[in-house]
């Protein structure tokens, strides 16, 4: 089913939590709302729910407007971050609520309501589990239990609210690729928040950016880690190195340095905010190279096939500013071969560049 | 952790409204009004209608009247005598309350779970039954009662009878506060202080006390109002005896009983302050106390 | 600090923490001589008498009168307690409404006020001519020297038990529960009684016990609204004291046994009810 919210505006406390956001989620997507704490993402999520009611704007199902239905009719299964499963109910009970909670002309019959239980505790593979209590599962079942709960009534829309974000990592990486195959089982409509990148890049098929209450970027995982559209998507989406200068044609004046940009956004004389990967970016010992620029080796961390280089700008550090760190990430056999407190020069992959706002 | 979290959701909800504003926490407007009359007459008709009308009766012959009343010789020989009894049993169960505290809060050892069980015991005893035990030892008939006699000692049906059932009643309080506030805390700053090398001593006037003050200062309060305004217990081994063994609670029975009831009910005014200013002191102690454990939240949080 | 293995230190494990001996030593004879040895003296009395002595004296008529007035009107004031409590306390938490500080601090006023003072003020607030007395007169209900004033007194005594044991867990009670409850679609009447009564039964059973236990011993805030009238409005803490005026001390002291044994009893009940409501409510963790 799918779902729609437009122009999307709540505010707590006099603090704007959403500012005017439309989306569109396709039906039998699995789509990620990513961003910091505290933008906003939850509470698009609850406003979808039913759980909060937002000043304006309105939520459409199945082309619907459902704005003013209570969350007990809106048919939309969701699940907490810290599970809200009933502590003196089984398994079996807490995934039987739903149903057993329906007006009488509904509701199932017993036996009826055993066999669609045990069919989605199967399905969690936590059939096993039917007649403990919650508190004696581990977190990752109890996850599980919470899911096969919200699946119990059949919803037309799953909302996941950080589902994973009270877990270890190891079982959070198990989960994740567990909620994948489920999804692509079921294939009903799903939303799930995260502010962790690497869940929302792995699991979802759409990603969408959000900060202060404002959407910055919808988009396939690729599409969004491929091509950025803010520096703030950039920032958020993994580690970055980033510059500050002004665009000469198709390069970048970064101090006393010029480095090739990509090509976008970039009008001559520009005042812009550049940023590179760490994977990016290259070392060279030979200090003539051209597009690069200066820096010194601070530390050499290897561990594995990739190593992490940490160095410091030399430009910074001879005008006495603030110093300006860079982190490059090369081949293991490569990086062993620099030593703490080797000049070098740093050659980038071209740099993408945005407007400086600020400036 | 976790419920930290649960409390303070990253959306920012004001805490104030968080079930009024929530769909699925909220009651329908009717339900919602229904509980609150119905709590709130609750309320009136069984604790605020008492209090008003203390005062009420107090003031009904005037102003002059209750002066008198609570001016009158023997009122003031029974302020006294409460004052007395609460001056004894309150700092004697301030200091077994942090003495029992600190042994079942801070150590393992076999019978834990019955001593703390025997220390509430006092407070599912009747009060009669409190004074009758008192009577039982030391009245002529009693275990000791003879020879009390024979060196011409006065226990029961005089002051001593009535401090030891006044400490009888309030014995709990200040431990009852204490046990569970120090197990929350846990053993760590102590063990911390004691390994920087700091004596047994320093270790709880620096360590413990300030960690519990508040929670002493809550027992203290409860104590306190419970031992100025035992009736029960101490009415058994009083004896009533005018302007010698009569507490206030006492006097006022005995004012009442004469259908003095304006004298009875200016006393009673008296005491009624008392423990409106037992509540106004406990609500401020619990405002302390939120405000300490909020500034230590914020500050783990940073 | 020593590390010997010993009654109270089964293990013999080392203590790192001073003042062990001092203050359970203190600890011991002080419980000692202020409670344990006194309430001692009960049972030693008593042993004095006979069974059939004893069994005479606390089945007398007057007696078991006592009994049924004391326990059904502490059962049936915890028992309204128990309701009307908890939607105090759901108020308290649940709503915002003008002077709440100030009704959340008076829910306390039972523990403070002196029972002497609020026995003469609810007597005279339920007398024939007083303010509540007066509206009930015309109806030819008496509440005043009637079994009916014991269960008035009794419902006071009892108010800030069953407030104060559900209030605490309400509080901590997540909203996810309701949250989840309501997107499964169950009604708001059936999340209370399918999710949050549960939740809530431990404490307001603990509250409800608390409450009868404290009823049934009550004595000060009774007498003046009872009118003690002998197998009628009599309650057996009132006839422990006639007793004692009549100098009948081994008679007193038989009833004193058996309200002793029906504090234990509670006493081993709300604990037990306390255990189970943390494990319940998931605090114990």
């Amino acid at each position: 089913m799918s779902i729609q919210v437009a122009e999307i505006s709540k505010t707590f406390a006099g603090v704007t939590v959403l500012d005017r956001v439309s989306l569109d989620f396709p039906t039998g997507q699995l789509v990620a709302l990513l961003g910091p704490s505290g933008c906003g993402k939850t509470t698009l999520l609850r406003v979808i729910a039913g759980l909060e009611t937002a000043d304006a704007g309105r939520v459409i199902l199945e082309g619907e407007d459902a704005s003013s239905t209570h969350v007990r009719e809106r048919q939309v299964g969701f699940v907490f971050q810290h599970y809200a499963l009933f502590r003196h109910m089984t398994v079996f009970e807490n995934v039987a609520f739903g149903l057993r909670v329906q007006p009488r002309k509904q509701r199932p019959k017993e036996p009826e309501i055993r066999r669609r239980v045990m069919r989605l505790l199967e399905l969690v593979q936590m059939a096993w589990l039917a007649d403990r209590f919650p508190q004696q599962l581990s977190g990752g079942q109890r996850q599980r239990i919470a899911l096969a709960r919200a699946l119990a009534v059949e919803p037309r829309v799953l909302l996941l609210d950080e589902p994973f974000g009270a877990l270890d990592a190891q079982v959070r990486k198990e989960l994740r690729r567990w909620l994948r195959a489920l999804h692509d089982d079921l294939h009903v409509t799903s939303i799930f928040v995260t502010h962790d990148q690497e869940e929302a890049l792995e699991v979802a098929d759409r990603v969408v950016l959000m900060n202060r209450g404002r959407v910055e970027q919808v988009g396939t995982p690729d599409e969004v880690y491929e091509h950025p559209a803010s520096p703030f998507v950039y920032g958020f989406l993994g580690a970055a190195n980033v510059f500050h200068g002004r665009v000469e044609g198709a390069n970048v004046r970064v101090g006393g340095a010029t480095l090739n940009h990509d090509g976008s956004n970039a009008d001559h004389g520009a005042e812009v905010v550049a940023f590179v990967r760490p994977h990016e970016l290259d070392i060279v010992t030979d200090l003539a190279a051209p597009n690069g620029l200066d820096a010194t080796v601070r530390r050499v961390l290897a561990f594995g096939g990739s190593a992490r280089v940490e160095l410091d700008s030399v430009e910074a550090v001879k005008a006495g500013a603030e110093p300006i760190h860079y982190e490059v990430v090369l081949p293991r056999e490569r990086a062993v071969a620099l030593v703490q407190g080797q000049r070098v020069r740093l050659v980038p992959a071209p740099l993408r560049v945005f407007r400086n706002e600020a400036a | 952790m976790a419920s930290a979290a649960a409390i303070l959701p990253a959306t920012g909800h004001a805490r104030e409204g968080r079930y009024e504003n929530n769909a699925a926490t909220r009651e329908r407007p009717w339900v919602r009004a229904l509980i609150l009359t119905l709590a709130l007459s609750f309320f009136v008709l069984f604790l605020l209608l008492p209090l008003v009308v203390v005062f009420h009766q107090a003031l009904a012959k005037g102003w002059g009247t209750a002066a008198a009343a609570v001016t009158d010789p023997d009122a003031l020989a029974a302020v006294r005598l409460t004052l007395l009894a609460a001056g004894i049993a309150v700092p004697l169960n301030l200091v077994f309350g942090v003495s029992a505290a600190w042994a079942i809060a801070r150590f393992e050892f076999r019978g834990k779970q019955v001593l703390s069980t025997l220390i509430d015991l006092p407070f599912s005893v009747s009060p009669v039954i409190a004074g009758l035990i008192y009577v039982l030892i030391f009245g002529a008939q009693g275990w000791f009662g003879s020879w009390f006699i024979e060196h011409d000692i006065k226990i029961v049906f005089a002051v001593p009878g009535i401090v030891l059932a006044t400490i009888f009643v309030t014995f709990p309080f200040v431990a009852r506060e204490l046990i569970p506030l120090m197990q929350a805390q846990g053993r760590d700053d102590e063990e911390a202080a004691t390994v920087l090398g700091a004596t047994g001593l320093q270790t709880f006037w620096r360590v413990t006390l300030p960690n519990i003050k508040w929670g002493l200062l809550y027992g203290t309060i409860l104590c306190n109002a419970r031992a100025m305004g035992e009736f029960g217990a101490v009415s058994v081994v009083s004896g009533h005896i005018r302007g010698e063994t009569n507490t206030m609670p006492l006097h006022v029975e005995i004012l009442y009983n004469e259908y003095n009831f304006a004298a009875a009910f200016a006393v009673a005014s008296l005491l009624a302050m008392l423990a409106l200013v037992t509540l106004a002191l406990k609500s401020w102690v619990e405002w302390q106390a939120n405000r300490v454990v909020t500034q230590k939240e914020a500050m783990v949080r940073k | 600090m020593s590390a010997a293995v010993s009654f109270f230190n089964p293990t013999g494990q080392t203590r790192v923490l001073p003042g062990f001996g001092l203050s359970l030593g203190y600890t011991l004879v002080y419980l000692s001589l202020v409670v344990l040895i006194p309430l001692a003296a009960v049972f030693i009395q008593t042993a004095s008498l006979t069974w059939g002595e004893f069994w005479a004296i606390v089945s007398a008529p007057r007696v078991v009168a006592t009994y049924k007035l004391s326990f059904g009107a502490a059962l049936l004031a915890a028992a309204i307690n128990a309701v009307f409590g908890l939607m105090l306390a759901w108020s308290l938490v649940r709503y915002s409404f003008p002077g709440k500080k100030l009704v959340d601090a008076l829910i306390d006023l039972p523990f403070a006020l002196p029972t002497a003072v609020a026995g003469i003020a609810l007597s005279a607030l339920w007398a024939g001519n007083g303010w509540l007395g007066a509206l009930l007169a015309p109806f030819g209900i008496k509440v005043a020297y009637t079994p009916l004033g014991v269960l008035v007194a009794l419902i006071f005594i009892g108010v800030p038990f069953v407030v104060r044991t559900v209030q605490p867990v309400l509080e901590d009670l997540e909203t996810e529960l309701e949250e989840a409850a309501a997107s499964l679609g169950a009604h708001r009447s059936q999340t209370f009684t399918r999710v949050l009564l549960p939740v809530l039964t431990p404490a307001l059973l603990t509250g409800f016990a608390l409450a009868f236990a404290r009823a049934v011993g009550e004595y000060g805030s009774v007498i003046f609204i009872a009118g003690n009238i002998p197998m009628v409005s009599e309650i057996a803490p009132l006839i422990i004291i006639t007793k004692l005026e009549q100098y009948d001390e081994s008679g007193a002291t038989a009833i004193a046994v058996v309200m002793l044994l029906f504090s234990f009893l509670m006493l081993l009940a709300i604990n037990l009810l306390q255990a189970w409501s943390a494990r319940r409510t998931g605090r114990n963790r």
